[in-house]
């Protein structure tokens, strides 16, 4: 019953904020015009709209949703609630391999962008795999992680201290926002989507996994092969909103602990209602970042640094 | 014999523990694994819940590699109580021993009325019908030991193998323990224990298998196998040997 009314406010609120979303912003759209300025193209808001607001929320819930989903996967497999695909690497990684291709490419095309952050993500995740080995401990996987993406933060500082050029493009992208992201960026993210029912498909071996390697095994499962493959969607949902989006801190850490709080940690409940979750952090991020100040926006990931250093903070200090 | 090993060496980091034992673990008894701290009695044990990887040999299950045999299969058949438990986050206790059910579910573990009604029998059984709504980790340790037997229990299979069951247990706990475990017994249920207390052993058990350095020393009726040279030579201990005025079993007290 808990559970149901869980997911039914989460449910709300989502819709509320995307209804919201569409609402405000540098210019306020009437609530009951909003269907006629989607569908009608005289209508004066349409642009606005069906070009501008409707795509960048349906990518703030996808991405809100998928990196959520990977930190609970993460979390999951690595069985610590302070784990994240940031401290991974993996984000970082993309990062990375964004700001190369900006400072010493910087006539090269934007559309290559993404691309090359999937790449960056893909090839970080690759070298933590190969520090660490196909039997480390969790917690050599998360310290070599976190000594990865302090390497790779540290790369990027650095590139920008030798090639001031193209810094202000750079900036902003690695700071995480939704700004100008439209249907383009949508339909870039859509074929990962398939990775979500895969990860959902893991539910029940995560439960065990959850309660040590000794109990899962005489359970049934086969832990490695589920912590791979785990990883590997993880890395995935990962690279695929970085690419669209830049990386958005702290969500992945964040929303499944929030969501654990919320409905516990069996994850049939765990990995749909932190998608929620997710979901609603983001776009109400976004929406802060658009509507504090117009038309000047922040980016979404200034918002949820905001949110989730003090969280992570707090967390890490609550753990002793 | 359906649990049996071949020539089997295990151990960690490339050293072995346990030496070459051709070991048939007698059907439908209680077996006690005695022996002192490092001579391959838990070990042995998780090598034969395949949770450690033979380097020689191999562990068998009616004549077969364990690792030939599915691993959701093997788990309908052999269950393990570990010697400690992690204490997972924000799961009910009833979730947890819902677990227990997961190598009969489908891929979502939906638990169906059979299920329902193992997992209602085995928290009676346990003492923890009323834990069922708390969270795990705000259990004390002894309920949360029982909480995780009731786990394994509910694998409702032929073999229950544990490590150490009674350590961390109240010697009220520990008692109703050892008289669970004779029940299971008497339904069938053939329990592989490892156990620090001999007398606990001599009194609920039907098999000892001792061990040293690796090696199976002796094994038997406790009554053959508790001997004052047996307790001299394996543990370093000068104890003489009664007999239990209650159960009328052996019973070791040192000098």
């Amino acid at each position: 019953m808990r559970l149901v009314s869980c997911f039914f406010i989460l449910g709300f609120l989502t819709l509320l904020l995307i209804i919201t979303n569409l609402l405000f912003g540098a210019v306020s759209v009437p609530l009951d015009t909003i269907v006629d300025a989607f569908l009608d193209h005289t209508n004066p808001n349409h642009f606005t709209i069906h070009e501008y607001r409707f795509p960048r929320i349906i990518i703030a819930l996808l991405v809100g949703a998928m990196m959520a989903l990977a930190g609970a996967l993460v979390q999951g497999v690595i069985r610590n609630p302070l784990a994240s695909p940031d401290i991974l690497g993996v984000s970082h990684g993309a990062g990375l391999a964004a700001v190369i291709y900006m400072t010493f490419f910087p006539d090269a095309a934007i559309e290559w962008l993404p691309l090359v952050a999937l790449l960056g993500s893909f090839l970080a995740a690759i070298v933590l795999w190969r520090l660490c080995g196909q039997h480390s401990t969790t917690v050599k996987l998360a310290i070599t992680g976190v000594a990865l993406a302090a390497l790779y933060a540290s790369c990027v500082d650095f590139l920008m201290l030798v090639k001031p050029l193209e810094i202000n493009n750079a900036l902003l992208w690695l700071t995480g926002s939704l700004w100008g992201r439209g249907w383009t960026q949508l339909s870039l993210l859509l074929p990962w989507l398939v990775l979500i029912p895969a990860a959902l498909w893991l539910a029940k071996p995560l439960n065990l996994i959850h309660l040590g390697d000794e109990h899962a095994t005489s359970l049934g499962t086969h832990t490695n092969a589920v912590r791979l493959a785990a990883l590997a969607i993880a890395v995935g949902l990962t690279a695929s909103c970085v690419a669209i989006c830049g990386p958005i801190g702290f969500l992945g850490l964040v929303a499944p602990h929030l969501t654990r709080k919320l409905v516990g940690g069996r994850h049939q409940a765990l990995l749909p209602a932190t998608m929620l979750v997710g979901a609603i952090l983001l776009l109400l991020a976004d929406l802060v970042a658009r509507t504090i100040d117009p038309p000047i926006e922040l980016p979404a990931g200034i918002m949820t640094a905001i949110i989730g250093a003090p969280y992570f903070l707090w967390l890490l200090l609550r753990s002793k | 014999m359906s649990l049996s090993t071949r020539h089997l060496s295990v151990g960690y980091h490339q050293k072995a523990i346990v030496k070459h034992i051709d070991l048939d673990l007698p059907e439908g008894k209680i077996i006690a694994l005695l022996g002192p701290n490092g001579c391959g009695k838990s070990t042995l044990l998780k090598a034969l819940a395949r949770l450690l990887t033979p380097m020689q040999g191999e562990v068998q299950w009616q004549g077969k590699a364990l690792h030939e045999i599915p691993s959701k299969q093997l788990a309908r058949q052999l269950a393990l109580l570990p010697q400690t438990q992690p204490i997972p986050e924000g799961i009910k206790v009833k979730d947890l021993v819902a677990y227990g059910r997961s190598p009969y579910t489908g891929f979502w573990g939906r638990t169906n009325q059979t299920d329902q009604d193992i997992i209602h029998q085995v928290m009676q059984e346990t003492g923890i019908s009323e834990l069922a709504e708390q969270l795990v980790s705000e259990l004390s340790g002894g309920q949360r030991q029982r909480v995780w037997l009731a786990m394994t229990l509910a694998q409702d299979t032929p073999y229950l193998l544990l490590d150490e069951p009674t350590t961390y247990m109240d010697l009220n706990h520990q008692v109703e323990l050892m008289h669970l475990l004779r029940r299971l017994n008497q339904q069938g249920k053939t329990i592989i224990t490892v156990l620090h207390d001999i007398n606990q052993a001599a009194r609920y058990c039907d098999h000892l298998i001792v061990m040293k350095e690796g090696q199976i020393i002796q094994q038997g009726l406790p009554s053959d196998v508790l001997t004052r040279e047996l307790l001299k030579s394996v543990f370093s201990l000068e104890a003489q040997i009664h007999q239990d005025p209650i159960a009328k079993t052996p019973m070791c007290v040192v000098e």
